[in-house]
């Protein structure tokens, strides 16, 4: 139950971009067609996840009993995204050359991904508060609220890119084409994302 | 002269960050719910931006090729560290309302393009100049965007009232607010520059 009312208020009620404004380089950049809307959403479902698996460890087990939280979290925990996305570009590369094709523009994309840095900073540093008492999330949660974050990222982002394969065959007015309109469209579809403010 | 001259104010208008080349669009939209926050950001980014430059500048001849994105993103990591800690110890409370987007200064596409694009290639004082100026371009669009929030939203500007408050439209501030602003802000430069051209 708690871990549903994760997944459902990250995708839905706190939606990384349509509230939290994290990752919308990716997002205007990559929304043009929805086959690439689709291989970019599923490599952040792929990084968002593990790299927030291991800054979760790397800060639990390394970070804090060193003492070292307050000021190399920052630079550590980029470091390893940046080093984490290059491995598992290698590592797919290997073992699945066809997810690789899929996904493999995408994948150093990533690194410059705000939503990444943002949600392992996000899981070690606030508190949270499921069933009424305020806690720190642990493994099993921060997990799972990656894997909300990076779902609603997909699903924003593929919404996104359909309509916005057809605006593009609709006439705008001159300053309007490109980035302008589709910033107001996102505005009107972040509208409609407040409506389930509330909802868990 | 003139030649630094231009380095420093094509980032002002002509380059501008945000609303010409759109980088970094994730705080500008998180952070300008009203003027003083966006300016707070952009100076935080600023900040950086000089620092960062600065440095990767100095290092240019050390850094090896292959590396150099890493090695980038350390120096800048460290100067957004500083920044996060001076501002957790004198301005709380605007460190407190900017939250995750203080370190996120890092992920910023400018502050990596710009090391990318002219620190790593020019000497320091052009460095310096680009950097300024690239940031000051980003604070300026990000002053200018919170005004209208806030004005709008709130119906203040820098927290002084302006309008009554039955005139406030709340959507302003809030997150879809963001999206259509600087989308109308975009299309308003993007007007401009056609006609000039």
């Amino acid at each position: 139950m708690k871990y549903l009312i994760i997944i459902l208020s990250t995708i839905l009620v706190n939606n990384v971009i349509f509230s939290q404004f994290l990752g919308i380089c990716p997002f205007l950049g990559t929304s043009k067609k929805t086959s690439t809307a689709l291989g970019m959403g599923a490599a952040v479902i792929f990084v968002l996840t593990l790299a927030t698996l291991v800054t979760w460890l790397v800060n639990q087990y390394i970070l804090i009993p060193l003492g070292l939280d307050k000021f190399l979290q920052t630079i550590a925990f980029i470091l390893i995204i940046a080093a984490l996305v290059q491995m598992v570009e290698i590592i797919l590369k290997k073992i699945s050359p066809s997810l690789y094709t899929a996904l493999g523009v995408f994948l150093p994309l990533i690194t410059t991904n705000c939503a990444v840095l943002g949600v392992s900073l996000t899981v070690v540093t606030k508190e949270f508060n499921y069933g009424g008492v305020a806690h720190m999330l642990s493994l099993g949660e921060s997990v799972v609220y990656a894997v909300g974050i990076a779902l609603g990222f997909a699903l924003a982002l593929v919404l996104f890119a359909g309509i916005r394969e057809h605006v593009d065959l609709m006439e705008a007015p001159k300053g309007m084409k490109g980035t302008p309109i589709a910033l107001i469209i996102a505005g009107i579809l972040a509208m409609a994302f407040m409506g389930f403010t509330g909802v868990v | 002269m003139s030649n630094n001259l231009q380095t420093f104010t094509k980032g002002l208008v002509k380059e501008n960050p945000i609303l010409v080349l759109l980088l970094g669009c994730c705080p500008t939209l998180a952070t300008t719910t009203s003027a003083i926050n966006g300016m707070s950001m952009g100076l935080a980014t600023t900040f950086v931006l000089i620092m960062s430059n600065l440095v990767i500048s100095l290092l240019k001849g050390f850094i090896p090729d292959k590396v150099r994105i890493p090695c980038f993103i350390v120096v800048i990591a460290s100067f957004v560290t500083i920044v996060q800690l001076v501002m957790q110890a004198y301005v709380p409370d605007i460190y407190e309302t900017l939250g995750l987007f203080i370190p996120l200064i890092v992920v910023n596409c400018i502050v990596l393009g710009r090391a990318e694009a002219f620190a790593s290639k020019n000497p320091v004082f052009p460095s310096i100049l680009d950097g300024a100026g690239m940031g000051l371009g980003f604070t300026f669009a990000l002053t200018i965007l919170g005004c209208i929030r806030e004005l709008l939203g709130s119906g203040s500007m820098f927290g002084f009232r302006i309008l009554p408050e039955t005139a406030n439209i709340l959507l302003f501030i809030l997150p879809p607010g963001a999206f259509i602003c600087l989308g109308f802000l975009i299309a308003i430069v993007n007007q401009f520059r056609k006609e000039s051209h």
